[in-house]
């Protein structure tokens, strides 16, 4: 499963596993936004440029290289689609810079979740000033998507080892019924597993991280990076 | 000696009209370790549902001397940790160490502290190495152990396992019985295996259609209700 | 329709985030005594529950199959409130784990998805869903979520300059709308599925607070405009946001004097855009700083 496989990259051990997420998450938005307003002139520069810090900080963070840029394709089916439809309006430069655009963009937010895992990232939105509420329902939302999507693969497999290769709409409906049952359950225990441990209204968390003089480094050298590349795609 | 948990007559019916406990009367004492046996179905879940008010019934329970009521629920659930049946309910923060150092937490100690109790809880179970881990990445027997540490970390008087063999192999079984035999708390645990209560129980309760229908040594509440499988080779 | 990075032009994708991210936040204070920490687990797993669901196929003819989108079933299983807060955090995990959806774009996303695609199915089920038409009202529901989701997605992307022709367009929305007639039909079987399991999981249409109806009425208005932007001709929409000032060269993004005064001194066009997105972010930041503040002070 995809969710597992960036789980398992995002305990690795790099130097850049080891930045703070929220230096990692500020770099992120820095590329991000670098990428996403550049013109579309020169975008094949502009592309050429970012794909190769998207490369090397890869390397630089030990991930396998084509795991991470094919898993980036994931944009494909929405980016072709509407890539296609504008070639076929008559824009083929606009086309091309979108696929260029979107396909950059994801590879750099799944470098920053390859090296940063989840928990940690979700901790470093919080003290960026992310409303604690979303953060935490997020953190459960992908503690349980383990559980309960591998329930879902279960009934699938009970399924069609009695014989629906294709299951009817109504059993499909059954058996998310079923799947939504388990999961009211499944959160009726963890809510009282909860309490038991001495939940009364607040869920706690532990000491912060401290930020580091590389973190900081970090975040002025992706922006040193993206000026010179944008600037040298304009000549 | 005055008994850590005392139930008189305790009867609780869910609201869609199960009788689920009918009169139970049940004591457990300092130093024992206490196996509850029963059908499927027959109330010993519901039962430890009531020890720290997450069900409140008819009847009375005092647990250390104190009613179970509103006002005592903070203190009780202190004094009583109970390890539910499914570990991936009991382990639901991101990593291990936040997740032992939850019951910590709560109770008001601050985050060093707190993580200090947590890591000399994940010690006593062998789970010191898993302190980053995430719960999903842990097999059946360390999620089981990571969710008894969650339970010590709270320094417990006394200590409730509902099925704690549930998914555990059998070098996993002898694991967790050398581990609650080297606890030295009072324990009350609910299972349906004859051989792992043999093990650990210094006595057993049989639960009958939500009464407690017996109480004595292990072998002969097992003799008394025929609770083996009793079969001849195959 | 997860829109990815690098479709929105600036001024689209900031004032969306601007506007979606405290909107949720607000959400998730206002709805307050009932959204508590102790709604975490729940509201958690039927995060996860979503996901997982629509790994599961629905086999609706001639060979394709669609699965569930979610918005609309959470809206009528949990309330408004807490299905805005499920399907934010659904789109979070997208966007970062499974590259569904952009980062920059998320609150377009949440926009569409989680809050209009949310209002637009409990809406149906509120105002019919209680009476003899209780069946078509949540087949309505997620048709009109799946709809207006991918409507208010199209006009973004057209008011951001992706350049569409009318006869795609009306291609792309005859697509639309058997895919939202699908997730109706869906959403009906599943919702009936529950009942039958347990019929207290499923929230009853009741009277709602003055606040909902507001924004309910606000997502309406919101779906209106954008099946108007996406349906009308694409030359009169160029028209229109040139004249707005989005789509045009020299756009001034805020418009107001701190725009102006401080990027003058910013020659190059995409260093002038890059400022803008980073004000936006500022903005953003701001915002949520602030939200955060009010949680943490209610809380304590
Ligand atoms: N939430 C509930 N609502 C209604 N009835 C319930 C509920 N939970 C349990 N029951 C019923 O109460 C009775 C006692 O259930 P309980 O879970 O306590 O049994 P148990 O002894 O723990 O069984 P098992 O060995 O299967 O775990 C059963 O008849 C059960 O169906
Ligand atoms: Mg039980």
């Amino acid at each position: 499963m995809h969710h597992a496989t960036i789980d398992r990259w995002s305990r690795g051990q790099s130097a850049i596993h080891r930045l703070d997420a929220r230096a990692k998450i500020l770099s992120l938005l820095i590329v991000l936004i670098a990428v996403g307003t550049a013109p579309t002139a020169g975008i094949w520069r502009t592309g050429a440029g970012f794909g190769a810090l998207a490369v090397a900080s890869a390397s630089l963070a030990r991930l396998p290289l084509v795991g991470v840029f094919t898993r980036s394709l994931a944009v494909l089916p929405f980016s072709l689609t509407f890539a296609v439809i504008v070639y076929v309006t008559g824009d083929a430069y606009q086309a091309s810079a979108l696929l260029i655009k979107s396909y950059i963009s994801a590879s750099f937010v799944l470098l920053l979740v390859s090296t940063t895992p989840l928990p940690h990232l979700l901790r470093g939105l919080e003290r960026l000033g992310f409303p604690a509420m979303l953060v935490l329902v997020i953190q459960y939302l992908y503690r349980y998507l383990f559980v309960v999507s591998r329930e879902a693969q279960h009934m699938r497999t009970a399924a069609i080892s009695r014989g629906f290769q294709r299951a009817g709409f109504r059993v499909a409906a059954g058996a998310v019924a079923t799947l939504f049952a388990r999961s009211y359950h499944r959160a009726e225990g963890i809510h009282r597993a909860m309490i038991a441990r001495g939940f009364e209204r607040h869920i706690p968390i532990l000491a912060a991280e401290r930020l580091r003089l590389s973190d900081g480094l970090l975040v002025l050298l992706t922006l040193g990076i993206a000026v010179i590349i944008r600037t040298g795609a304009m000549r | 000696m005055k008994p850590l948990i005392q139930a008189r007559q305790l009867r609780y019916r869910y609201p869609d009209g199960t009788l689920a406990l009918d009169a139970v009367d049940f004591d457990l004492f300092p130093g024992e370790t206490v196996a509850i046996f029963g059908a499927n179905g027959s109330g010993k879940t519901t039962f430890v549902l009531h020890l720290n008010g997450l069900l409140q019934g008819e009847g009375s329970l005092l647990v250390c001397g104190k009613p179970v009521v509103r006002e005592n629920l903070a203190e009780v659930r202190r004094k009583i940790g109970i390890v539910f049946q499914d570990p991936d309910e009991q382990l639901f923060m991101p990593t291990v160490l936040e997740d032992v150092a939850f019951g910590p937490r709560n109770s008001g100690l601050g985050p060093e502290e707190a993580e200090q109790r947590a890591l000399a809880a994940m010690k006593k179970v062998a789970m010191s190495d898993a302190r980053d881990k995430a719960p999903y990445h842990l097999s059946a027997g360390e999620k089981r152990r990571a969710a008894i540490a969650g339970v010590l970390a709270m320094d417990p008087e006394i200590l409730v396992l509902d099925e704690p063999t549930t998914f555990l192999d059998p070098p996993g079984q002898r694991e967790l019985v050398q581990l609650l035999r080297a606890l030295p708390q009072a324990k009350l645990i609910v299972t349906h295996d004859v051989a792992f209560a043999r093990a650990v129980a210094t006595r057993a309760v049989f639960f009958l259609h939500g009464t407690v229908a017996g109480s004595g040594p292990v072998d002969a509440i097992i003799q008394q209700f025929q609770w083996d499988i009793q079969l001849g080779p195959a | 329709m997860h829109i990815p990075d690098g479709f929105l032009s600036t001024p689209v994708w900031v004032a969306l985030d601007v506007a979606s991210l405290p909107a949720v936040g607000y959400v998730a204070r206002r709805a307050g005594s009932k959204l508590e920490e102790s709604r975490v687990p729940l509201l958690g797993v039927m995060g996860a529950f979503v996901f997982a669901a629509q790994m599961i196929n629905f086999p609706v003819g001639a060979g394709t199959s669609g699965h569930l989108v979610g918005g609309a079933l959470l809206s009528i299983a949990l309330g408004p409130k807490a299905a805005i807060v499920v399907m934010t955090a659904i789109l979070f995990v997208q966007a970062l784990v499974f590259q569904d959806g952009g980062i920059l774009a998320l609150g377009a996303n949440i926009m569409n998805m989680a809050v209009a695609g949310v209002l637009a199915g409990w809406l149906p089920y509120q105002l019919w869903g209680g009476g003899r038409f209780r069946s078509a009202a949540i087949v309505a529901a997620g048709t009109l979520s799946v709809l207006v989701s991918a409507s208010l997605a199209v006009s973004e992307l057209l008011v951001s300059g992706v350049s569409m022709s009318s006869s795609v367009l009306g291609l792309s929305f005859a697509l639309f709308l058997v895919s939202a007639l699908i997730e109706g039909f869906i959403t009906l079987a599943v919702v009936k599925g529950i009942e039958s399991i347990n019929p207290s999981w499923i929230q009853k249409p009741a009277t709602a607070a003055p606040a909902v109806r507001a924004l309910t009425a606000s997502s309406v208005v919101l779906a209106g405009v954008g099946v108007l932007f996406a349906s009308g001709a694409p030359d009169g929409l160029e028209h229109l946001s040139e004249a707005i000032g989005i789509a045009g060269r020299q756009y001034t993004l805020l418009p107001t004097p701190l725009a102006d005064y401080e990027l003058e001194g910013v020659s190059s066009e995409w260093l002038r855009r890059a400022a803008a997105g980073l004000i936006g972010l500022a903005l953003m930041f701001g915002l949520c700083r602030l939200l955060a503040k009010g949680i943490v002070n209610r809380r304590s």
